[in-house]
């Protein structure tokens, strides 16, 4: 090898090495037991449920229950792997240190990646592994039948494929995404709002949904224009589209997914208001951020548990909305809103929960 | 049908103040990388790993921003790891005669992963961070519309477009532009003529460094955020741009200039919901399919430098 290809292939290398090092998640996991060393009884109230045939193993004996948790994006994201990740610590805050045993692969949104971190703990004897992102229902679907002693988990979706060791959870998010729409239709002084959306799908599209109808029911002369980025994760997108509504003038804007992180600095440096779903996204803009819905997937996760210690791996889907309150709308106390405003919000949210409104098109 | 909703909202006058507002924005960062690497190309090394080198100067610039408050250190930062960067390009490819194909790519995956490795770390998620204050001409943005569009940007933006004719005039009135056009044609003539080859590509890669770590600092400060591989390719294309405004800083300029134009354009379009989102996912791909088209017939009137890509080796 030449004194030219060795140069070329020395940085190559020390490149692959530096990527590798940054992207590697799947190879080590982060395993955490709970902090708290109180074994709390685990609490069985599921919310909403479609039953599917669950198939029973045998009972397993009292143990540390293993548990993994997949995610396309970092563990304080503010948005989606966050709203998991707050509700897995809260349960395991229940069960204590010697109730459960977490291992965390954050950051694993290319979903090989993901394959390889899933198969390993199933590998490795977890009990349960949560792949926290609706694109990994493929890899399920396929990995499940292989471990069929291992329990997995996925979301948001409805669909358990059939397989006894497979949950499903989704969020009703465009319930939430109503209510926010009504209140951001009475803080609109331009009645202009700029809605951003990552990709069509699964609850990121139900929100987008939601508010827009939320908005259009609150005051029928706002302007409400969507768009979506066509990415999950890209903040830079995010922050484009949402500088494309402000500046055509949009007073209001809201987003969901991951990448949000981009829009917010963008509605705040432009005086506008945002609307968060998933987590509190006060913390990315106390000066703009009117309020939040926020994900609670703890009753969900406490039976999943449950079930498993009880030999039931699979085959039920759970649902959040804002009647179980595994949506619940998060205000941030630093944003001063309208009382009137605030009041016809609340007004939607008994309508949403009662069922006498439609919360989409 | 393509276009859903009405063209006219787009051609509204507000709407077409604020599409074209927002190009210099867009354009700012591709017109810093593009300006570096026409100094690199023109002493005949050219850096695939541009983009490397703007993720490393983002997330400096980012993360100096995110630690002091402020934007105009974490600009100066950048540029002090763009220098180092390139200096790095210099040392690999100057003097170590790499293949710059692969080096580039190397410095690429470097850049990318280091960087994702140190937000990682050192940041775990996007915090946002204080962006750059917009710098409102005095009087000129009083100008209806005019005054909209072109005087209120941020002072990066108004610094980068005076860098076009201060580089333009650096390549073509100095001597040190001429011997940096002198090494990128026929380094052996000017190596006999007593300039020393690698000193001056040396040079001109810690300006190309300077440069690509500036323009991922203004990106990042700019969208006041920080995220892996927040250039998206970004760099690659700067490379591309350098091609289509055939190695002189004003065609690249131009050429930078289109490509803001059809993003923030497409981004209109899409925010009017004239473009569909069934369509969404194409209409995202304009910008670089117009570059490509745009390249194909620009870059055959022009002549790349003599010595581009092939290492100087001194015999005797």
């Amino acid at each position: 090898m030449n004194r030219r290809n060795l140069m070329g292939a020395l940085l190559a290398s020390v490149g692959l090495l530096a990527v590798g090092c940054g992207s590697d998640k799947a190879a080590t996991p982060a395993t955490t037991a709970a902090a708290v060393t109180t074994v709390a009884p685990a609490t069985t109230t599921a919310p909403a449920t479609t039953a599917a045939p669950a198939t029973t193993a045998a009972p397993k004996a009292a143990k540390k229950l293993k548990v993994a948790i997949i995610t396309p994006s970092a563990e304080n994201d503010v948005a989606f792997s966050q709203s998991m990740f707050d509700s897995i610590a809260i349960v395991a805050k229940e069960r204590g240190a010697d109730g459960i045993e977490i291992a965390k692969s954050p950051n694993l949104f290319v979903v090989a990646d993901a394959g390889a971190a899933i198969r390993d703990y199933a590998t490795k004897g977890f009990d349960i592994v949560i792949a926290h992102g609706s694109q990994y229902g493929a890899l399920l679907k396929e990995i499940a039948p292989q471990f069929p002693k291992v329990s997995f988990a996925w979301g948001t979706a409805a669909d358990t494929f059939g397989q006894p060791n497979i949950w499903a959870y989704e969020a009703k998010s465009d319930q939430g995404g109503y209510v926010l729409g009504i209140l951001a239709s009475q803080i609109t002084k331009k009645d202009n709002i700029g809605i951003i959306g990552p990709v069509e799908v699964g609850d990121a599209k139900l929100y987008v949904e939601g508010f827009k109808k939320g908005a259009a029911d609150g005051k029928g002369t706002a302007k409400v224009n969507v768009t979506y980025t066509g990415s999950f994760s890209d903040v830079a997108k995010m922050a484009e589209a949402a500088k494309t509504f402000t500046t055509g003038g949009a007073d209001v804007l809201t987003g969901s997914s991951q990448a949000v992180a981009g829009a917010v600095p963008v509605a705040d440096a432009a005086g506008a208001a945002w609307f968060g779903t998933q987590s509190d996204q006060s913390a990315l803009s106390k000066k703009a951020t009117v309020g939040s819905q926020v994900y609670h997937w703890e009753d969900a996760v406490r039976e999943m548990l449950s079930s498993v210690e009880k030999g039931t791996l699979g085959g039920k889907t759970f649902a959040l909305t804002l009647a179980n309150k595994g949506l619940q709308i998060a205000y941030n106390p630093g944003y001063k809103i309208d009382p009137a405003a605030k009041a016809k919000a609340d007004d939607a949210m008994k309508a949403v929960i009662a069922g006498s409104v439609k919360t989409t098109a | 049908m393509i276009f859903a909703g009405s063209l006219s909202e787009f051609f509204a006058l507000n709407a077409l103040t604020a599409t074209i507002g927002l190009v210099f924005s867009f354009a700012t960062p591709y017109v810093l990388a593009s300006l570096g690497e026409t100094f690199g190309q023109r002493s005949g090394v050219y850096n695939l790993g541009v983009d490397g080198v703007m993720l490393l100067g983002a997330f400096a610039g980012y993360y100096t921003v995110l630690k002091t408050k402020n934007v105009w250190l974490g600009c100066v930062v950048a540029i002090v790891v763009g220098l180092m960067l390139g200096l790095a390009v210099g040392v690999v490819n100057v003097l170590g005669w790499a293949e710059q194909g692969i080096s580039g790519i190397g410095f690429f995956l470097f850049g990318l992963g280091l960087s994702e490795l140190l937000f990682e770390k050192w940041v775990g998620t996007p915090l946002p961070i204080k962006s750059f204050p917009n710098l409102q001409i005095p009087l000129l943005s009083k100008i209806p519309r005019v005054g909209d569009m072109f005087f209120k940007q941020h002072l990066l933006v108004y610094l980068t477009f005076l860098a076009v004719p201060v580089s333009a005039y650096i390549l073509k009135r100095t001597r040190f532009g001429l011997n940096i056009t002198a090494v990128g044609e026929n380094p052996e003539a000017a190596d006999s003529l007593g300039v020393s080859v690698p000193r001056i590509r040396l040079q001109a890669q810690l300006i190309n460094g300077a440069f690509s770590g500036l323009a991922g600092a203004v990106l990042a400060i700019n969208l006041g955020i920080f995220q892996q591989n927040l250039t998206n390719g970004l760099g690659f294309i700067a490379v591309a741009l350098v091609y289509f405004g055939g190695w002189r800083p004003a065609g690249v300029m131009g050429g930078a200039l289109l490509f803001g134009f059809v993003e923030s354009s497409v981004l209109r379009l899409k925010a009017l919901s004239i473009i569909p989102q069934s369509w969404s996912d194409i209409a995202a791909m304009t910008p670089a399919v117009v570059t490509i088209i745009v390249l194909v017939f620009v870059a055959r009137r022009s002549r790349q430098p003599g010595a581009l890509g092939i290492p100087f080796i001194r015999h005797g």
